[in-house]
Order: C-alpha cells, then structure tokens, then sequence
C-alpha cells in the first residue's frame, strides 16, 4: 500500500492521530458488541430449564436393601448405587490402604465432608456413590466377591469399570495404578428417616 | 449452432470467467507426470466426500433427531424406507472409507515429503481437514442413538473434564444437560448435518486453492516449475484434464467396485464399521462391557490408555494428533521424497507406520497389555521428535533436475 500512489479521487487525512482514535473506539465498541451478540448463542448450548427442573432430589426407600445388596436410582441423569455393606466388607476397608491412591479421602471435591471417613458414608453400613466411574465415566460393575479375578489376583471386592480397567474398593476408593485417578463421587445425600436415602439434598446443618 | 454455443459462451465469460477458472484449475493446470497409485487418494477423498454430503441429505428426509425419535427412524430408514437400507448403509460405509483414503493420502504426503517448503499451508489445511473430519464422523456415530453412540458420546465428551477448573462447566455446557441427552443429539445433529460439513467443504476448496497454487509435488519430489518451455509450462507436467481426469476416473472405478462389495455383502464389516452394540438403543442405566471406539479413532484411543492419569492422557491424545502440523518444520531434509534419502529415513517411516496400526489394533481390544501400549506410544511419538535429527545427519541423493530423462 505505501509504494502506491494516492488515488485521486481520495483525499489524504489530515489528522491521523484522530483517525486512528475513531478507528480504536470503533474496534473496541465493535468487539463488545459481537462478545454480546454471542453471549445468547453460547447460552442456549447451556442447561435448560426444563433440565435444570428434572435435577430435583430423588427419595429412594432403603428398608428393604438386603446387607451386601446395591440398588441403582437416576439423579441427574447420573446412576447412583445405594449400597447396604455387610460387617465384614466395612471391616476389610481399612487393610486396602496400601493398595489404593487416596484412602483417606483426601480430594474433597469427591465427597461431601459429612462423608470423608473411612467407609466414605453417613452412616457405616449405607453406600450412597455416584457409580459413573472418575475417568471416563462408564458405569464400573459391583464384584462384592473376594477372590482372584481375572483382572485382579487379590480382588478384595469392590468395583471395576470395564471399559479401561480402573478399580475401586467397596467405600468407592480408588486403586493406584489404574487410568482413573479420584475416588467414586459421593452425591449430597440425607436420611429424612430410618428407611429413606433423599439424594441430592444435604443434611440438615450440614455445609 | 456452433456460434450460437460460442456466443452464449462468450456472453457468459464476459460476465462471470467461467473458462478461466476452468483452464487454470483443470486444462492447464499442470501436475507431473509421474504420479503413480498413492495419486489415487486425494481425488477418491473428494468422490467420498459427495457421497457422504449426497447420501447424507437423503438420511437427512427421514431421520428424525431426539432421543425419543430417533433409534427408530434410523430403523425405519432400514426397515421401511424404499431403498433406504441403501443410502444408509453407503453413508455409514462411506464414512469408514473416507478415513482409509484419508489415512492414504497422508501417508503418501510423508512418503514423498508433500508438506515441505512451499506446500506447508497445503499440510496445514489437510491436518486441519482432517481434524474436522474427526469431529464430523464422531457426531454422526452418535445420532443413530445406539448403545456405542450413547456410551461413546459419554466417554467422549467427558474427555473435556481433564481441563482444570472449567473441566465440569465445559462438560455440562457441551452437553446442555447433567448427562449425554435429547439436549446433546440435538446438538449433534446440527453440528453434523450443517455447521461441519459448511467448514469441511470450505477448507478442501482453500485445500486445492493452496494446492494449485504452487503445483503438485510427485514421488520423486523434484520441483518441475524449475524447467519450463517457451510457454512457460512445465516440461515434466501434464494438463490435468484430459490426463488425470482419466486416470482419477479409472481410479474410482476401482474404488467404487470395492466399496459396492462392502456396502452389499458387508455393511458391518465383521462390528468394525457398525458395532453390534449399536443395534441396541441408548440406555444411560447399563455401560456395554467394552465401549472401543470405531477403528479410525483406535490409534489415538490406545495413546489415551497408556496414560495413568486422565489429565496427562488427553494431553498427550490431543498431541499425537496435533504435532502433524509442525511435520514441514520437523523435517530437516534437503530432499522431498523417500527416495532420494537414505536407510534412517525408511526405517523410521517403515516403524511408525507400524505403530500406528499396532496402536490401532490395540485400541480396539479390551486386554492389551499396558506394556505394549506404552511401548508403541513411545515409538509414536518419537518418530515426530527425532525426526529433525536423521533428517538432518542422513546422507541424501542428488535429486535430478527433471523427473526422468527416459
């Protein structure tokens, strides 16, 4: 451009400082205003109401789960597994410690604090778990066996997640050495009474 | 009546230049006349797409996107649609064989060294093609809403939830709900239907532009724009059409009588092209026992696995196929082709195209063993980071001036 001549038929600026103002205003105002134009586009990409209102809690009645029997309930979408442990599967969690990455629950954002204990629940026996696994989130499959397995000579029982082979223990703990790296999320979770579990309401003064 | 065609030629190149266009693009532009059977793939990527876009806007009249819907329309498509079985069956196939002529016609630019100076934006806007593509064929996977396509889509998407801090807003936004729903196919279906194929169709026009820009490479990789005629055409080139429009035509011929016994005799091909899984509709309550997904994505899947940590997993997935657009600056080569460069060369090339398909293989299975995956990822990846050095420290030939004198 600054080799060429000036066409004739247009007149050189005289104030270029002024020019280049206008010009930076006009740039700035213009690129507010596409951030704002696409801001209703992004949006409609997010939750809608209608799925934000198909989040509501899930009341779940537990009186009738059998000691080391899980049912499964949808809450968001998400399969959690509510799971009654017998004596001797609360008693095994505390000899996996060296087998998995974090026993002691440490990454809070897995589990909310009323359940970062060792068998990670309310109450001891009753195992409320998001069972999507933490990596990929495919749904890891319940083997309450102890005994060898062919993916696991010394299976403890627990879960394991078919897809690529992650493990966890039966307090939804992950082993080390596996793709997943975070234990099985813990949902907010509060017993209004004995025989019910409310998913995805906190007890009451709890944070 | 011939002056009548000629004038209404006339009046039309007055207006619009359409024989300009023509001449420069196809009956003088010059390519070289040595182009042998790894020729074949660009020209048959372009007669896949068509059918993909053809095909696709014929599903398109009777799919019916929505999770409720659409299973069964894919059905009715199979079932009850005159022909439909057809049309579907050369989509879905179609799309397998875009990635065969895909990954050919990529191997024949590292063969031949087709990215280095001056076609790098040429190399540039195929990875990018490429990369489209990618995205293109996963959404499509996921609209006839079966099992994989459910369960895919779930591992897919919460790939994203590696990135630190936004990882879970990013996840929930890509999906539009707290799970892979109605929200997401619906999206999907957009995306794959008009969104993707606009920008895939756009960047294989800037592909060519780039292409007939600076003139086609060939397998021996000498430059023949050095030695011109009078006329200032290429000795060693030869009009494109009628030259190569005839070759390409015999080329498709032959692809075309392969694909029709695939789309007849073998539309599945043995769950490689169409997984039984998908043969059962989407149910977010039970995982399948083993979700690989389709065999063009295997490769970078096993890449994924041999990672213990996700985040570092989906970094290194996310390299292996984004370090393809630093190859022109990776090769150090004073010569194209491989046939002007010495045993390092061949080697290495030779290696990594057998990782790739070892990686493939091990992607698709459920038992491989940890070893081995980390093994050839290795192999994967030090192909692209060594290659600056044997391209540098191997002795080359002198690559003549012209193709061939006989």
């Amino acid at each position: 451009m600054s080799d060429t001549q000036p066409l004739a038929s247009v007149e050189e600026p005289t104030d270029l400082s002024r020019r280049r103002l206008l010009g930076a205003a006009t740039g700035v105002m213009g690129a507010v205003g596409a951030g704002a134009a696409a801001w209703p586009f992004l949006a409609t990409l997010r939750p809608s109401d209608k799925a934000k209102v198909i989040g509501a809690p899930v009341e779940v009645f537990i009186g009738s789960l059998a000691p080391g029997q899980m049912t499964r309930v949808q809450w968001r979408g998400q399969t959690i597994g509510i799971m009654r442990r017998t004596e001797q599967m609360l008693a095994q969690l505390p000899e996996m410690t060296d087998r998995l990455r974090d026993p002691a629950s440490d990454t809070t954002s897995q589990q909310p604090s009323y359940a970062q204990n060792e068998h990670r629940s309310i109450r001891p026996d009753i195992l409320v778990l998001n069972v999507h696994c933490t990596h990929l989130g495919c749904i890891p499959r319940m083997i309450p066996e102890v005994g060898a397995q062919p993916f696991d000579e010394n299976w403890k029982g627990g879960f394991f997640c078919p897809c690529h082979r992650s493990m966890f223990d039966l307090a939804g703990r992950v082993y080390s050495g596996v793709p997943a790296v975070l234990n099985l999320l813990v949902p907010p979770y509060s017993f209004p009474d004995d025989e019910h579990v409310l998913i995805g309401v906190d007890p009451q003064g709890a944070a | 009546m011939n002056n009548l065609i000629t004038s209404v030629g006339n009046w039309v190149d007055e207006r619009v230049p359409v024989s300009e266009f023509w001449k420069k693009h196809i009956s003088e532009y010059y390519a070289p006349k040595n182009f042998n059977l790894w020729y074949f793939f660009g020209s048959l990527s372009m007669l896949v797409l068509v059918n993909q876009l053809l095909t696709g806007i014929f599903l398109t009249m009777h799919y019916k996107p929505g999770a409720e819907t659409a299973f069964a329309s894919v059905e009715y498509i199979m079932r009850d649609v005159e022909w439909g079985w057809l049309i579907r069956y050369m989509h879905s196939t179609g799309a397998s064989l875009f990635f065969v002529v895909v990954y050919l016609h990529m191997f024949r630019a590292l063969m031949y060294g087709s990215y280095q100076k001056p076609r790098e934006i040429v190399w540039i806007l195929g990875v990018t093609i490429y990369l489209v593509l990618m995205a293109e064929s996963f959404m499509g996977y996921v609209l006839p809403w079966g099992q994989m396509s459910y369960w895919g889509a779930q591992v897919i998407i919460s790939l994203f939830g590696a990135v630190p801090y936004v990882g879970e807003a990013l996840v929930e936004w890509i999906r539009g709900d707290y799970f892979v729903a109605d929200a997401t196919l619906n999206r999907f279906f957009a995306l794959h239907v008009v969104a993707l194929p606009l920008v895939l169709v756009g960047l294989v026009v800037l592909h060519l532009a780039a292409l007939h820009e600076v003139g086609s490479n060939n397998p021996e990789g000498v430059d023949i724009k050095k030695k011109k005629d009078a006329e200032g055409r290429p000795l060693d080139g030869i009009p494109f059409h009628p030259y190569y429009t005839i070759k390409d035509i015999f080329g498709a011929g032959f692809f075309l009588f392969i694909a029709a016994f695939i789309v007849f005799f073998a539309p599945e091909f043995g769950g490689k092209f169409l997984k039984p899984d998908n043969f059962v509709q989407a149910n977010p309550l039970v995982t399948p026992d083993h979700i690989p997904p389709v065999w063009y994505f295997t490769p970078f899947y096993a890449i994924l696995q041999a990672v213990p940590d996700k985040l570092m997993g989906v970094i290194l997935m996310g390299v292996s196929v984004l370090i393809l657009y630093i190859v022109p600056w990776l090769d150090r080569s004073p010569v194209r082709s491989i046939r002007y460069r010495s045993w390092p060369s061949k080697v290495a090339l030779a290696i990594f195209a057998v990782a790739f398909i070892r990686l493939g293989m091990l992607g698709l299975s459920q038992d491989s063993s940890t070893l081995e995956l980390r093994l050839w990822t290795f192999v994967y990846f030090a192909f692209f980071i060594l290659m600056p050095i044997w391209t540098r420290l191997e002795p080359t030939k002198a690559v003549p001036e012209r193709v061939s004198s006989a």
